[in-house]
């Protein structure tokens, strides 16, 4: 029974890292209609910005988080702006905007094996290794931060979505992009703010996840079970992005715990595959009809 | 440095490369659906080719058949899978039918890791070297021409009808889930001969190499060579395999290159390079008649509306 608590608990906190990543695929894809896999990379980035922000600069380490999140709501919005503006401008496809992603995210990847080395990098030493015990479990200091700023960072966003002029700016480009602008609402703004909160948010999921693990330029394809974690819970739904997330998340730990930690991986594609299959519109999502 | 090896080399990768994007340009650029996941039928058919071939002296779970049966077998499996694939994934709309495909190509791949008869993650090594540049180009010769056969017949017309307008073919009484099928299946029959001869000429497979960024190459290689052209299909492959080897010299950079190369494509030349063109007689002359016509009626508008005036703009957009 110990052993089953202890695994929700770090289910929750991996879970919680996935969030804040899903969040920033659903939110682009609620209002823009294509999965943005150009954010995986942009996740990578926020944790090498971490990473660097601690070795060289010397900066604390609520500093450090910081830049790293301020660096990739910038990376977030440059990408948007280079690899997307113009597509969106021509009125292109969805098909052609996932290519621009793909080529983006290869973009970052091989500036970053180019520039700083494959090589994997380990987080220096932030807090002491030794777990907080409540009874017979013990929590990580890492993983109770980890789940409260993920808590943190995801409430905020909800409450600015919902109690916000610009929040609901962002519901109605979610609804109808096209009426939105003939409303008078700046449509432009609406999609570089929605990419730049989905940028921060990316940052502090990068941070995390190279202080859980390690940092290194694939991180992105690891980014991709933060994706299906949006589809299982509906893409473009936000509390559907955190619930899926929280569900994979929980699950991997428990395969990983019980079965084998070789099938943990492979579990999101099944869950994924799952999905399509029976729900493709996911836990929350919207109706996948009108998504043609 | 430039010796023959080397060229054969790459020849033959522009080769394999060229059969499965020949078949993803018929699911991609004829029937507009975009795949993510045909690194996965790749797979299929160079594990089941590789089982087919391999001598039972290496491998226990070896045949040791001839060639010719591995490569009909690979094919024929990557098909079987896809029949299936496409039953449960045809019916979902644009982007979820990607995210499908990209998920199975992953499952694919993750499912091999931990076969261990095949080596699992290790890979599989011991594979016959079989491919050859002369049989590479009789299968890519044979692929082509099936294909523009296919695309001139009323079954092609009903799959670019589909791509063009799904709804409007659907009314007009086109199976749209059918031709859909036929167009997955053929392309992963294509996709897992390329697998086969991908395997019988690195005569060593492992998962890692099929992964999504596979795919995902594959993908712009069609979109690069330009949607709904087989010779722009050609042309990239061949282009496409051999600028890395180019860009050799610039080592880690190449693919900072052809990331933002893709990028750039996207937003200045999304038709690609031939788009909807043929490098055929007729294909040439029909688009310097389109190039006319366009230019007479731009030269039009511009006589008719003075030079002030956007509509030039107008005609460029079109």
């Amino acid at each position: 029974m110990t052993q089953f608590f202890q695994q929700v608990i770090n289910g929750l906190s991996i879970g919680s890292v996935y969030a804040l990543m899903a969040v920033g695929y659903s939110l682009v894809y609620s209002i823009m209609n294509f999965s943005n896999f150009a954010h995986g990379g942009v996740i990578m980035l926020g944790a090498y910005f971490g990473f660097f922000s601690l070795t060289l600069l010397h900066l604390p380490f609520f500093a450090a988080f910081l830049l790293a999140s301020f660096g990739t709501t910038i990376l977030a919005i440059i990408v948007e702006r280079i690899a997307y503006k113009p597509l969106r401008e021509r009125k292109a496809p969805f098909l052609y905007f996932i290519i621009s992603a793909m080529g983006a995210s290869i973009l970052l990847e091989n500036i970053v094996i180019a520039t700083i080395g494959p090589t994997f990098r380990t987080y220096p030493p932030v807090f002491e290794r030794t777990p907080i015990s409540i009874g017979p479990l013990a929590i990580g200091r890492l993983d109770l931060l980890m789940f409260a700023i993920s808590a943190a960072c995801l409430t905020a966003l909800i409450l600015f979505i919902e109690k916000t002029k610009m929040g609901k700016a962002i519901q109605a480009a979610a609804y109808n992009i096209k009426a939105c602008a003939l409303m008078g609402i700046n449509t432009d703004k609406v999609i570089l703010i929605v990419f730049g909160l989905g940028g921060f948010l990316a940052g502090v999921a990068g941070v995390f996840f190279g202080m859980k693990y390690t940092v290194y330029p694939q991180i992105g394809n690891i980014t991709t079970k933060s994706f299906i974690a949006a589809v299982f819970g509906g893409l473009g739904s936000l509390p559907g992005a955190v619930l899926g997330s929280v569900i994979l998340g929980t699950l991997e730990t428990f395969v990983a715990g019980y079965l084998s930690s070789q099938y943990r991986d492979l579990i999101a594609f099944v869950i994924l595959i799952g999905v399509l299959i029976i729900r493709p519109s996911g836990i929350m999502g919207k109706n996948t009809e009108d998504k043609a | 440095m430039m010796d023959w090896t080397y060229i054969q080399g790459i020849l033959m990768l522009a080769g394999i490369n060229l059969i499965s994007v020949l078949g993803l340009s018929l699911l991609t650029g004829f029937t507009g659906l975009f795949s993510f996941g045909h690194a996965g039928f790749m797979a299929i058919g160079a594990y089941i080719g590789a089982l087919m071939t391999v001598s039972p002296s290496t491998t226990p779970a070896g045949l040791g058949l001839p060639f010719f049966v591995g490569i009909i077998a690979g094919g024929a499996a990557a098909g079987i899978v896809s029949y299936f694939i496409g039953r449960i994934t045809l019916n979902l709309k644009g982007d979820y039918f990607c995210i499908a495909t990209l998920g199975f190509g992953e499952a694919i791949r993750l499912i091999l890791n931990n076969v261990q008869i095949f080596g699992g993650s290790r890979g599989w090594p011991g594979v016959p070297y079989k491919s050859t540049l002369p049989v590479i180009i009789l299968v890519d010769v044979i692929a082509v021409l099936f294909l523009a056969n296919l695309i001139k017949s009323r079954h092609g017309r009903n799959m670019i009808a589909v791509r063009e307008e799904e709804l409007a073919a659907q009314i007009s009484g086109i199976d749209v889930f059918k031709y859909k099928m036929i167009a997955l299946i053929i392309s992963a029959v294509y996709a897992g001969v390329a697998g086969v001869f991908f395997g019988h000429y690195m005569t060593f497979i492992q998962p890692k190499m099929f992964s999504m960024t596979k795919s995902t190459e594959l993908t712009i290689i069609v979109i690069f060579g330009g949607l709904g052209s087989i010779s722009g299909s050609v042309l990239g492959a061949v282009l496409l395999t051999a600028l890395p080897e180019i860009l050799r010299a610039f080592e880690i950079w190449r693919l900072v290159f052809y990331g933002a190369a893709v990028i750039l494509i996207m937003i200045s030349r999304p038709k690609g390079l031939m788009g909807g063109m043929e490098l055929t007689p007729s294909g040439i002359r029909k688009a310097r008649l389109e190039r006319k016509a366009r230019l007479d009626a731009r030269a039009e508008a511009r006589r008719l509306n003075g030079l002030e005036d956007g509509s030039a703009e107008e005609g460029r957009g079109a």
